[in-house]
């Protein structure tokens, strides 16, 4: 194999061993297991990350969530080598493959350090106590008498000093502390949490040495395109491959296995190409004659489904929340507001579109994939080739490479098992390649929602009245086709978990027919919540004659910890997150506006056709507030800065927090421009030229301010963009006078 | 036999003329840090030097090149010696998921070579072929502009 063998555990086991006296640690979820050179320490079953130090000191640390530019294999690592008081410069870092002996290695919902901070302190402390505890032995000194000081351990009484290598295998042989014997640092005594390390990897990347699933090449292999069906749960009628076939380098044509619904994970069935270069499955690709048998959901179309969603959303709905009563109360239309808002089915558009290899060697299926969840594609794999998911799941190797982006596409494992169903069918090596074509079309894709509202505003500028509802295909039926509502879990983000305090609320939803594959797409359904909720407090602070800040601030009320489980919403789920130092916190989210509204200048006088748009949302245990400025002339909108407040608690990497607010701020603004729709079940776009991302010419200058916090890490990835739309659409209005409900903007507006 | 020259060496490939560029840099080559986005020349993630000229090597057939010189991504360091832009992509720690990234420089490159100081907008206009998803467009017009400003000085 390539330049990407070092990744395999194996390997990383042997490089390490090469050198002597190494110390390995491994960690399970629960129990934390150490192992001496001797020993193969992935054997107990219940090993997770392992740290690994060598005789000269060189710290190797496997990243053991997964990469797709949020900066994990930098963050997570940097808290180990803290707790650890490793020098970073000394401190190397591995992808590691999926399995359960790692822990949790899901990649989503911004939670590698929102859920699992302590977990992975925990695992540097170890690796630091027991380097103590050797050091200790060595002196014959107590525990307390000695310290880890940058890279080696000091003795605290003669200032001598033994450096990490000289320790590595005497530390090795130790048992290894229980957790409640491990003593963590205190915050004041971090010495790389909170400091932009170097970032992992970043020079391989601009030398282009970096592999992603796309690059993977294995001797032999056999490359497929494949042909799926235009619509979700049809199937192949008949195939003609002999054109395809014509082509020089064409080897095999293929049916795809037929996959009923629920759509689950599976692949899409298909016909697929296989040949000996990407260039001839491409052109086999084309060449293909098919007759499909479209099924059931080629009768949705996007346009009549909107106004399906729109009917539903202004009638009487399901209660998902309730407090008072607001149905019985007559609202005075001269101080209501009532406005129905849309948002169309995006999709996800990484750079790098879905890939994946697999081939068997022996009764062995070895894996070569990037995915936001490795061991949820391990098991599936198991499935696929009719393995036990627990006693058979080492015979599936399930190798992670770096994502070339993902936003929660590559959550969904379709394309890995594609690569698995061909390597099983052709007894080859298979890379499954996707084009730009089958990525849009046959996508996981956000959501379409309409969002209502009604409220009435007091003589305070607050409101006493509320009643929202929200209709969305859910993507619980994209894993069974019972589901017709959105779940809890979906109306905990952004919609029914609304932090106001107001004495009469109703939150409702409705039932609704799905026909396309749904996904988590970053920040998920607070995308279009907090897209519709920024614009209707917007609305109430135009009506009130008022700035939209004192809105929102005169919304959220005092400053108070929500539990909304004794607000009338049963079932509420704080983003799985039962610390009660991630209260829901309205000091916290007023301070996020004010610090946006302050530092953006958003309440100063603009000049003509020039406006100012804020918007605020609460995702993922994090705060963050929008505020863009624009300049509107004939439909002509000029984004002119977009700036961003973010309060997630404890920082670890701040440089890559400021990256992932701008790279939310500009998807944001993105989502202004973009939709998915859908004519007789099938996608209407193919590529960037009509599933328009933003480009240079259209990125604004952006501002991040990150605010301190003595609270525990929030979520970073999806939090900056719920609120970057909101602000944009207001900000048209502030200059124009128009007010947008139905997205994109780019219906009626041009962007210059 | 088809001839081109590749980061300074003459290859000979045995591949249909009309293939485009980017799978006999990736698949005959195995030079993978030219990376495919879109197949169509929209996205730019693909983009290689032809005679010094930026292309997108996705809507380039290989009949093109014969004869010409073309540089990747990784012909760009001299060894251990990085182009002065792929430095400053790190001073700015530009790269996010880092796909669209080969790309990305290659387009700067060819921008400064052209035009040694190109103003805010010359730099939109150049690079508005290069689709960055994760959003880095702000650091990699600070980082071309940081190669403009020491040229000068």
């Amino acid at each position: 194999m390539l330049a990407f063998e070092h990744l395999d555990r194996r390997a990383f086991l042997k490089k390490t061993g090469l050198v002597g006296g190494v110390f390995i640690l491994g960690f399970g979820e629960a129990t934390f297991t150490g192992a001496s050179p001797g020993l193969k320490s992935g054997e107990s079953g219940q090993l997770g990350v392992f740290v690994s130090i060598d005789s000269q000191g060189q710290v190797t640390i496997a990243s053991h969530r997964a990469e797709m530019g949020q900066g994990i294999m930098t963050s997570t690592p940097q808290i180990i080598a803290d707790e650890m008081e490793a020098d970073w410069q000394r401190v190397e870092v591995v992808l590691a493959p999926g399995h359960p002996r790692y822990g949790n290695q899901s990649t989503g919902g911004s939670a590698s350090i929102r859920r699992y901070f302590t977990y992975i302190r925990q695992m540097g402390a170890v690796a630091r106590q027991m380097l103590e505890q050797a050091a200790a032995n060595h002196w014959k000194i107590k525990l307390e008498d000695v310290q880890a000081v940058k890279h080696a351990i000091k003795n605290k009484k003669t200032g001598a000093m033994l450096g990490f290598g000289e320790l590595a295998s005497a530390a090795a042989t130790l048992e290894v502390p229980s957790v409640e014997n491990l003593r963590l640092k205190t915050e004041d005594e971090y010495s790389l949490i909170g400091k932009d390390v170097k970032l992992m990897w970043q020079e391989q990347i601009v030398r282009g040495e970096t592999v992603y699933a796309q690059d993977i090449n294995v001797p032999g292999m056999l490359i497929a395109c494949i042909a799926r069906p235009p619509v979700v749960g049809g199937r192949v009628k008949s195939f003609d491959a002999s054109e395809a076939k014509k082509i020089k380098g064409v080897v095999d044509v293929l049916r795809m296995k037929d996959r009923p619904l629920p759509a689950d994970v599976n692949p899409v069935s298909g016909v697929a190409v296989l040949a000996n270069t990407s260039w001839a499955a491409l052109q086999g690709k084309k060449k293909l004659k098919i007759e499909w048998e479209l099924g059931e959901n080629a009768r949705h179309n996007s346009e009549s489904y909107k106004q399906e969603l729109i009917d539903k959303v202004n009638a009487p709905g399901i209660v998902a929340r309730q407090e008072g009563d607001v149905h019985s109360h007559s609202f005075d239309p001269e101080n209501t507001v009532e406005a129905t808002y849309t948002l169309p089915y995006q999709h996800h558009m990484p750079m790098e579109t879905p890939a994946a290899t697999a081939y068997f060697e022996g009764d062995k299926c070895i894996v070569w994939t990037g995915t936001q969840t490795p061991q949820w594609g391990q098991r599936k794999v198991c499935q696929e080739l009719g393995l036990d998911e627990k006693k058979d799941l080492d015979k599936v190797e399930f190798n992670q490479v770096l994502m070339g982006g993902a936003f929660g596409r590559k959550g969904k494992n379709d394309y890995t098992l594609e690569a698995v169903e061909l390597a099983k069918a052709t007894g080859k090596p298979v890379k499954v390649i996707w084009s730009r074509e089958d990525d849009v079309q046959h996508g996981f894709y956000h959501s379409i929602a309409a969002n209502y509202f009604k409220a009435e505003l007091n003589k305070d500028n607050n409101s006493d009245f509320w009643l929202q509802r929200v209709v969305h295909p859910p993507i619980g039926w994209t894993f069974d086709t019972s589901k017709d509502r959105p779940s809890r879990g979906n109306l905990s983000q952004g919609f029914a978990d609304i932090p106001f305090d107001i004495e009469n609320l109703s939150c409702e939803t409705q039932t609704l027919t799905t026909h396309v594959r749904i996904g988590w797409f970053r920040a998920v359904q607070n995308v279009h919540n907090a897209y519709a909720l920024g614009c209707f407090v917007d609305e109430l602070a135009v009506k009130a004659g008022i700035p939209t800040r004192e809105m929102w601030l005169n919304l959220l009320g005092s400053d108070r910890h929500i539990d909304l489980t004794k607000e009338g919403f049963e079932g509420w789920r704080n983003y799985g997150q039962e610390d009660p130092r991630h209260a829901l916190d309205t000091a916290r989210m007023k301070h996020v506006i004010n610090s946006v509204v302050e530092k953006s200048g958003a309440e100063d006088k603009v000049d003509k056709n020039e406006g100012w748009g804020i918007a605020f949302a609460t995702s993922f245990n994090s705060y963050v507030a929008a505020a863009t400025k624009v300049r509107v002339s004939d439909n002509l909108v000029k984004v002119l800065e977009i700036h961003t407040a973010i309060d997630c608690g404890l920082v670890i990497t701040p440089d890559r927090v400021k990256a992932q607010m701008e790279g939310a701020m500009i998807m944001g603004l993105g989502l202004a421009s973009s939709e998915i729709t859908i004519a007789d079940g099938a996608i209407e776009q193919s590529n960037f030229h009509d599933y328009p991302v933003l480009r240079y010419q259209h990125c604004p200058e952006l501002f991040v301010n990150i605010l301190p916090s003595d609270k525990p890490p929030g979520g970073v990835g999806e939090p900056g963009m719920p609120p970057v739309l909101p602000s944009v659409v207001n900000a048209i209005y502030h200059a124009s006078g128009v007010r947008l409900r139905h997205m994109p903007v780019t219906k009626t507006h041009t962007f210059i | 036999m088809l001839r081109i020259t590749v980061n300074g060496k003459l290859v000979e490939l045995d591949v249909d003329p009309e293939m485009p560029l980017l799978y006999a840099l990736r698949e005959n080559l195995g030079l993978t840090g030219t990376k495919f986005g879109c197949g169509v020349g929209l996205c730019g993630a693909c983009t290689v030097h032809l005679d010094g000229e930026p292309v997108r090597s996705c809507a380039t057939p290989v009949s093109a090149a014969l004869g010409s010189s073309v540089t990747t991504i990784e012909g760009l360091a001299k060894g251990e010696a990085l182009h002065p832009l792929q430095e400053a992509w790190l001073d700015n720690k530009v790269p996010q998921c880092g796909y669209c990234q080969s790309g990305q420089i290659m387009s700067a490159v060819a921008l400064l070579e052209e035009n040694a100081q190109p103003s805010d907008e010359q730099i939109e206009d150049w690079m508005q072929g290069n689709i960055c998803r994760c959003g880095t467009y702000p650091r990699i017009k600070k980082a071309i502009k940081q190669v403009a400003t020491s040229k000068k000085g």
